[in-house]
């Protein structure tokens, strides 16, 4: 059994990587699957706070890489979920601190013990990004409906076209379905069209995600929230299901013949 | 104003913005670089067929992930001598 390696990476800063991260993989675990996430944004750490794992930190990626403690000891058991760990990212060293070539061999002796390795990549296309893309076996890029997230993400992209990372697959994550209705926000087409790349979720603007983020509980434990609704399909495509695509727009062409019907 | 009185939603002006950034960031091909070349195929061409240099169009078009560069070369009718 060896687990896939996925990383998340965007581009542009604050798009949604870190919560997508700490939400997919709270979905995979949700079903029974192993799931170890690793934040690859050193200096910065955030899936700690994101996941509400804060307070059980002892050691951190750069202790496993410098030898400091075993693997295993850097690995934070998850409060909700049976399978679920965190490597935290150190912070107070820099990316320096990490090669892309430290990170393959951690995933390598990784795999063995779980399902999936999650990693969260910083925003940008530098040292840290290449940190986090190196051990992946599937790149997933993330972005906002919004002009300069998409040109970021198109640079992304074809920088991991250029590494032969192969075609990577894209979250449009904070899609307003009103705004779209109202032409005033890039629908799913409209970025599709654009990036032409796979798409593998679609993530509307949802309060939820705020307000379980201040509780550390992501959002996809919520059953009601439909952006934790939204990951939790994520992680059941990365793992093969035909989920269908939920009409977030209100643009799409079963949607206008329900609503023909309705009248 | 648009049609009906209403105002073009914005998102049309952001999917055309990014059409235009895009391929000039995947190509790296400037506006200049691309008039330097017309100029230059339109000498070419016109070494060996009659052509109207202000018809000559040369741009750049996405096909998916790809780009290719487009021209259009409308050819000057010959004058064809009467028999
Ligand atoms: N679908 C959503 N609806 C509402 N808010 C969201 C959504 N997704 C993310 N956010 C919020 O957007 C902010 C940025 O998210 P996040 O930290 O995950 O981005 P990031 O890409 O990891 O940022 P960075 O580049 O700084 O690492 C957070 O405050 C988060 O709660
Ligand atoms: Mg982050």
């Amino acid at each position: 059994m060896a687990a896939k390696v996925v990383t998340i990476t965007s581009g542009k800063g604050g798009v949604g990587k870190t919560t997508a991260v700490a939400n997919i993989a709270v979905g995979l675990a949700a079903d029974g699957q192993r799931v170890v996430c690793i934040d690859g944004d050193v200096g910065l750490r955030n899936l700690d706070v994101v996941m509400g794992l804060e307070n059980r930190i002892v050691y951190d990626l750069v202790d496993v890489i410098e030898g400091r403690c075993r693997l295993r000891q850097a690995m934070i058991r998850d409060r909700h979920l049976h399978g679920l760990y965190l490597i935290p990212a150190a912070q107070t060293r820099d990316k320096s601190a990490v090669s892309p070539s430290d990170m393959v061999r951690l995933c390598d002796e990784l795999r063995a013990e779980c399902d999936w390795i999650l990693i969260d990549s910083p925003a940008g296309i530098e040292r840290g990004f290449r940190n986090a893309i190196a051990p992946a076996d599937e790149v997933i890029v993330i972005t906002n409906p919004e002009v300069s997230a998409v040109r970021d993400a198109d640079r992304v992209i074809g920088l991991l076209e250029a590494e032969e990372k192969g075609s990577p697959s894209l979250i449009i994550n904070r899609l307003n379905p009103g705004m779209v209705r109202r032409h005033d926000m890039l629908s799913v087409d409209d970025v599709l069209d654009l990036l032409a790349v796979r798409l593998v979720g679609v993530v509307p603007e949802d309060e939820d995600v705020i307000v379980s983020t201040n509780r550390g509980v992501p959002v996809a434990l919520d059953v009601k929230s439909k952006a934790g609704k939204a990951f939790r399909n994520i992680a059941r495509r990365l793992r093969g299901e035909d989920v269908p695509f939920e009409d977030l727009d209100g643009g799409g062409f079963w949607e206008r013949l329900t609503r023909l019907g309705r009248k | 104003m648009g049609l009906f009185g209403r105002k073009r939603g914005s998102a049309r002006s952001a999917k055309e913005r990014l059409q235009l950034v895009l391929i000039h960031d995947r190509t790296d091909i400037s506006p200049a670089v691309l008039e330097a070349l017309k100029d230059d195929l339109i000498q070419a061409i016109s070494r060996h067929v009659a052509i109207d240099p202000g018809a000559v169009r040369i741009g750049l078009e996405r096909d998916g992930r790809s780009q290719r560069l487009v021209a259009d070369i409308p050819l000057k009718p010959v004058a064809r001598r009467r028999g």
